[in-house]
């Protein structure tokens, strides 16, 4: 039998774009803000999601999907706050993906939802290239890890919408050179936003709400 | 295990378009890598092996493009390696930089029988 070329031209990713394109026009006819929460492990992303939701449970209705190679920590801390919390367990994938989601939003009740809060499975590289089907990524970098990152992490930097230096709280004792950092992030990405913050003090996070706000009061208005 | 779901997809997109194309057997697979999607050769190898037996793509070989990771300088248009200038355009100095290859992964061609 004769060999035949045949030729493909066909991205790896394609069929999970599909996925998230599909995840997104769900999300839209029910004006739910979908956000992509990504850092590496111990970032605090926990603590900032928890945050988040005390200070906007009162008047927006949110959810949680946590990623997590295994166990169910994460969504308990949020249950425990009264939000519906969905735990994925990737076994062993170091990422979410569009399908994943789209399992878990079956199991949330959309119609009773403004916002959903994606915590993705602690990690800088693949994260950034799944999509999801949110509407912004979020990313967290802590102090201690090093003001180098968005040059070893040049995709993770380039994805994200907002860059939260979180745990700025132990700066003093850190040799982390903020204005490099932020001048890195801007010459890979020009618009990202960059709040300074503490999940653990508060510090710096009114900024953060401003934005989420801004953003929620968008989908409201029925702009994507 | 981050290629394990890219591997994943890989075969079922070969095992697609062989079947559209009646073919019997997956001899070879071209694959396009970018140094910024963190694929590995040696894992995509491994998860192929595994994830293909008993389908018509067993015992095929990949063979690996792989693409530098170049950027462009955003203040004026000088293409660079970043991992030779640390980020920063060797013309102008600038660090307004954007990624213009380096994400690609995607199969460009195969050979069946």
């Amino acid at each position: 039998m004769s060999v035949k070329v045949l030729t493909i031209k066909e991205d790896i990713l394609g069929a999970n774009e599909q996925n998230a394109k599909a995840n997104r026009e769900l999300l839209d006819k029910h004006r739910i803000l979908m956000i992509n929460v990504m850092s590496s492990p111990g970032a605090g992303k926990t603590s900032l999601i928890i945050q988040t939701i005390n200070r906007f449970k009162a008047k927006t209705r949110i959810a949680v999907i946590e990623g997590d190679i295994a166990s169910t920590i994460d969504a308990d801390k949020v249950s425990k706050l009264g939000i519906p919390a969905i735990q994925i367990n990737t076994a062993g994938a170091c990422h979410l993906d569009a399908n994943m989601i789209k399992k878990a939003l079956d199991n949330l009740v959309l119609e009773q939802l403004d916002l959903i809060v994606v915590e993705n499975v602690g990690n800088l590289i693949c994260t950034a290239e799944f999509a999801l089907g949110a509407h912004n990524k979020v990313m967290l970098l802590s102090v201690p890890e090093g003001d180098d990152k968005p040059h070893k992490y040049p995709l993770m930097f380039t994805e994200s919408d907002v860059v939260l230096v979180n745990k700025i709280d132990v700066l003093p004792y850190f040799d982390f050179n903020v204005n490099a950092f932020s001048s890195a992030v801007a010459g890979l990405n020009p618009s990202a936003r960059i709040f300074n913050v503490s999940a653990k003090t508060g510090e710096g996070l009114e900024a953060w709400f401003s934005w989420l706000e801004s953003q929620l009061a968008a989908k409201r208005g029925g702009q994507s | 295990m981050h290629e394990q779901s890219i591997v994943e997809s890989l075969v079922s997109i070969a095992l697609e378009n062989a079947q559209k194309a009646n073919a019997n057997k997956i001899l070879k697979i071209y694959l396009v890598v970018g140094e910024l999607s963190g694929v590995l050769d040696d894992a995509v190898n491994f998860y192929f092996g595994f994830l293909t037996r008993d389908t018509i793509a067993a015992g095929a070989c990949i063979s690996f493009d792989h693409v530098k990771a170049q950027f462009r300088c955003r203040n004026c248009n000088t293409i660079f390696l970043p991992e030779e200038h640390n980020f920063q355009c060797p013309n102008c100095k600038g660090q307004q930089i954007e990624i213009v290859s380096g994400r690609e992964l995607y199969i460009d061609r195969m050979e069946v029988e």
